[in-house]
């Protein structure tokens, strides 16, 4: 055992000596505040686990049947005062560590504005945050900058110092948004949004990716993420600016595609409003926007008449993997088949044939 | 896989054989058409060598029908290392693949090969390994601990092993006929829906999880009911042994649990199968909600998986300090606490998915507090050892490990549970190496701890000791290798399930890390050749007394094996550690007055309904609606048949019984005993 840990120990040492361990020694405020804590959670822990291994390892030696010198007591089973610290002991770490974690969780909750660049500095007042959408899609990473009317794939820069609120959402399935040196993962789910606020300390050029499995192209699903100064920010939008190419929602429907290993790509314009379609499925012109239904169904639903929707509300069955066919009819689809030639809009006639709406 | 022929087939084909074609079978892949080989070579191998020995009869009536717990326990530790085996080649050849997939090198195996090979490794690992080891030792164990002579529903135990066994037969054959999911084990919708993986692997995960869930259930059930109602006289809750203090505890956890697997999968079949939309992107499905049941079942699965071997360590630790447990009563209350705790935790699986500050400090608390009890077992071992005469036999040193691994990975757990730490933390490689910490450290260790403790228990010779150190250290140094650089790779930011690299630089880490596998390979290999060499040497290793380890517990009070009725008296218990009180209190052995014993009958409903599911979950998972539909009736048509066979018990005559314990007394003398 001793041989055992006494190796792996001028293993790691050695090993550790190559590595920059990115997370406990970020470049942006937020992953450093979670690497320090990191850092006084294991301390934390430490004081109880060092001792228990101490004890471990000096009980079995002391006790072993060998050493007959040793006090031999195999009816003693009980100790109200040894009871009484073997319980509390843990106790009062985990109060410790609660309130930590309480406290953390909070400040650092990835949904949260920015109050400080770092731990010296404020966010001050006047500073206008960076807006990124980011959509995650099979297996690239696109990010809208909504102020600037830009876009660009696989890539995206940030000016130091400047809080970032991103807004993500992903086109098909699950894929997690990981930059390890500027701040913790966050989930980025089709239909759905979530948050992150962040901010980057340091200019540099670091690694982004994706750090929950989507499929295939999974592992290639990665992006350079650039820290810049101010100067170098601006110059590096007006170069996006220029590049000739267009997102608009054709574009858009073609880069959704599943491909893997895609080059950085730069969009000079981005259509209004193309995050938000991509976050209600409703980027296809033909497709009603998920927000319109979950309003639709907020007032009462259409009842049977909401059959003529199904067709507009598909959004899955188009994006289907591997294989060209189209996915075979499934039963309540085929209950639910709109003729081709059926009125679409969900809103304006007050009946379709024999079904009538109530006001 | 994507079809070779473009032909559309025809109405029949599809008729008949569903989705199946020729196409499914993967033959133009090498590794899976020599693994096919090898393996059909080792199967006929074993087959003739059944024939040969004329060992059917023998099989099918004294083993693949037989309702005794003890043959069931000893069929499930089988199914067990039968599956490790296969579960770790998948590890090996993920260990090998990271190690060389860097920069230009995509390694040798293409994504589509490399996602089934992580997901059907977790799935084995956790189902088909750790379950079945974790039931296996409860059902030849717990009866024996509590003085009964059967499990409360013998036939139920039968069906449930073949259950399990047929989940496990499903898995391995998508290894050869179509593919198995690319999803990662818990196949997190939308990617596991009909369009995002519109292949038979995700089928194939749901059906042999549905039917292995089956088996699941109904011996939870049955343990429950054997550990409530059947307890020698005198045996009140707070005496009995704590491994089956901690069966309990892991079978009422089974039975509230499994349920939930069954129905989130019953929705994602009917997703994927029918077309609802319950986990879809589109028409208000929600895969959130998959995520959080999968995740109500999952968490607590974990303690399913280690209490039982908690109990295991228990019972070693005061075996071999040659000292009763310390704290006994701290132990059942730290069990039970963390049996129910681990129903409030679930949400710390993805605090990543955005829920607010509050609800992830809540989930990230309760987690930490269930350290508190699991840290008071720790301690109550710990002061077991204390003013103890331990003995480092086999079973102390797998326990001995267990302490030293298991506080590792135990404080990065807790680690884990703090909300922000987690969110830099979280799928990456840090998180591989933590469960493997606790589940190597702890679950793996623990049967190990358990299988060499049993074993003369069980066929009457203790475990070859050599060959046993091998597997030990084989096993203790090679997880330090494999695991410790995945903990400063989670660091540097590297995650999970990745096939190709970059970086080049992570390189060497990932070969340490497959020198480990290698290594672990070799205790997987030490402990076969510890089996076969102590069945070679068994005259030597014989234990007559069926009390080798001078134990604590009534298993030890019975004969090595014992015999079918277990007890030829029910013994009657006046304290914790019954066996142990018995022989200080000058206990004799009965040698007369035998009467019958009333036992239960073997039969092979089990075996056959077990078998009709499989078919049932093939036809499912092929959309062969012809066979699910006549698979399902057979299977209703013999259920109900086989509540027609009245002929399931029968009298062990008291001649025979005198004549099993004249034996034994015969043997016991001749030892000097």
């Amino acid at each position: 055992m001793r041989l055992a840990s006494t190796a792996s120990l001028i293993l790691m040492a050695s090993l550790l000596s190559g590595c920059n361990l990115v997370t406990l020694n970020a470049s942006g405020d937020v992953a450093r505040q979670q690497g320090d804590l990191i850092v006084v959670s294991t301390v934390l822990m430490l004081l109880i686990v060092v001792p228990v291994m101490i004890l471990t390892g000096w009980f079995a030696w002391h006790y072993r049947a060998s050493n007959k010198r040793a006090t031999y007591a195999p009816d003693w089973h009980h100790s109200t005062q040894l009871e009484l610290v073997i319980w509390s002991a843990p106790l009062l770490i985990i109060i410790a560590l609660g309130a930590v974690t309480w406290i953390s969780t909070h400040t650092l909750d990835p949904f949260r504005k920015l109050d400080r660049l770092d731990a010296a500095r404020s966010v001050p007042a006047d500073v206008k945050p960076l807006k990124v959408q980011v959509v995650a899609l099979d297996w690239k990473w696109l990010f809208i900058y909504p102020d600037y009317g830009i876009a660009t794939v696989n890539e995206m820069a940030a000016p130091v110092d400047v809080p970032i609120e991103f807004q993500l959402t992903a086109s098909t399935v699950m894929n997690t948004f990981y930059v390890p040196t500027l701040a913790g993962m966050i989930y980025t789910m089709p239909a759905m949004e979530t948050r992150l606020h962040a901010v980057i300390n340091k200019a540099g050029d670091y690694e982004g990716l994706s750090a929950h499995y989507s499929g295939a192209g999974f592992s290639d699903m990665r992006f350079r993420f650039k820290g810049m100064d101010g100067a170098a920010f601006d110059q590096w939008v007006a170069q996006v600016r220029e590049a000739p190419a267009e997102l608009n929602r054709d574009e858009y429907l073609k880069l959704e595609r599943p491909s893997a290993k895609e080059a950085a790509r730069h969009y000079g314009r981005v259509v209004e409003g193309l995050y938000d379609a991509a976050l209600n499925l409703c980027v296809d012109t033909t497709k009603m926007c998920m927000r319109d239904m979950m309003a639709i169904d907020a007032r009462g639903g259409l009842g049977l008449a909401n059959v003529y929707n199904v067709a507009r509300l598909s959004h899955d069955a188009e994006r289907r993997r591997g294989q060209d066919v189209a996915r075979p009819d499934s039963y309540v689809t085929s209950l639910c088949t709109v003729p081709p030639d059926a009125y679409m809009s969900p809103v304006d006639p007050p009946s379709y044939g024999r079904v009538r709406l109530a006001p | 896989m994507t079809p070779a022929s473009a032909e559309p087939r025809s109405e029949l084909a599809t008729l008949l054989f569903g989705r199946l074609s020729l196409d499914s079978i993967p033959y133009q892949e090498p590794i899976i058409v020599v693994t096919f080989l090898v393996a059909a070579l080792a199967g006929i191998s074993v087959l003739t060598w059944i024939t040969r020995a004329r060992a059917w009869g023998w099989l099918w009536r004294d083993w693949f029908c037989s309702i005794d717990h003890k043959k069931i326990g000893v069929m499930y530790m089988v199914l067990g290392f039968v599956m490790l085996l296969r579960g770790f080649a998948d590890a090996i050849m993920m260990r090998a693949q990271q190690a060389m997939a860097f920069g230009d090198s995509a390694g040798y195996l293409p994504p589509h090969h490399y996602d089934q090979i992580f997901t059907a490794h977790g799935v084995i690992m956790i189902f088909f390994v750790a379950m079945p080891f974790v039931t296996g030792l409860m059902n030849y164990i717990v009866p024996l601990q509590i003085g009964a002579r059967d499990v409360a529903f013998p036939f139920l135990n039968n069906f449930s092993f073949w259950m399990t066994t047929a989940g496990a037969a499903l898995v391995m054959a998508s290894l050869f006929i179509g593919e198995f999911a690319t999803t990662g084990w818990l196949a997190f919708p939308p990617l596991s829906g009909a369009d995002y993986s519109p292949g038979v692997g995700v089928d194939y995960y749901i059906w042999a999880l549905q039917i292995a869930g089956v088996g699941t259930l109904l011996s939870g059930v049955n343990l429950i009911v054997t550990i409530v109602k059947m307890r020698a006289p005198g045996m009140s809750l707070m005496k009995m042994p704590v491994f089956t203090w901690t069966a309990l505890c892991t079978n009422v956890l089974i039975v509230a649990a499994f349920p939930v697997l069954t129905a989130v999968l019953l929705l994602l079949g009917l997703d994927r199968t029918v077309g609802t939309n319950f986990f879809t992107n589109d028409f208000g499905g929600n895969p959130m909600m998959y995520v959080n049941m999968i995740w109500i079942w999952g968490h607590p699965e974990v303690y399913i998986l280690i209490l039982p071997l908690f109990g295991v360590f228990s019972e070693v630790v005061s075996t071999f300090a040659g000292k009763r447990l310390f704290g006994y009563t701290s132990m059942v209350y730290a069990t039970v606490v963390i049996t129910i705790l681990s129903y409030l935790v679930w949400l710390h699986h993805f605090f990543t998915m955005g829920s607010g500050a509050s609800v992830n400090s809540f989930f990230g608390i309760t987690t930490m507090i269930i350290s508190i009890p699991t840290g008071a077992k720790l301690f109550n071992w710990l002061f077991t050892m204390y003013r103890g005469r331990i003995r480092f036999e086999l079973p102390m040193l797998w326990m001995m490990g267990f302490m030293f691994t298991f506080v590792v990975g135990g404080m990065t757990g807790v680690l884990l549970a703090v909300p922000p730490a987690d969110f830099v933390l979280h799928n990456s490689l840090f998180l591989i190496a933590h469960f493997h910490n606790v589940i190597i450290g702890g679950v793996v260790f623990g049967v190990f701890a358990a299988i060499s403790y049993w074993y003369p228990k069980v066929f009457g010779y203790k475990l070859d000791v050599f060959w046993g150190k091998a597997s030990f250290w084989c096993w203790q140094i090679g997880f330090l290798f494999a695991f410790m650089p995945l903990y400063v790779l989670g660091l540097m930011g590297v995650t999970r399930r990745v096939s190709h690299f970059e970086d080049t630089s992570l390189q060497p880490f990932f070969i340490v890390a497959a020198f480990g596998a290698v290594l672990i390979g070799c205790g997987i290999l030490a402990s076969l050749i510890q089996f076969y060499v102590s069945y070679q040497r068994r005259e030597q290793l014989r234990d007559v007394s069926g009390d080798p380890w001078d134990g604590r517990t009534l298993e030890w009070a019975t004969a090595s094996p014992p015999p079918d009725y277990n007890f030829a008296f029910t013994p009657r218990v006046h304290d914790i550690d019954a066996w142990w009180d018995m022989k200080r209190g000058g206990y004799v052995r009965p040698t007369s007055g035998f009467i019958a014993i009333h036992m239960p009958r073997g039969t092979s409903a089990g075996i056959i309904l077990a078998g009709i599911s499989a078919v049932l979950g093939f036809a499912l998972i092929w959309h062969i609606w012809w066979l699910a539909v006549s698979g399902f009736a057979g299977l209703v048509g013999f259920a109900i048949f086989h509540t027609f066979n009245l002929n399931r018990d029968f009298h062990i005559p008291a001649d025979e019984v005198t004549r099993v314990e004249d034996a034994r007394t015969r043997a016991l003398a001749a030892t000097g005993a």
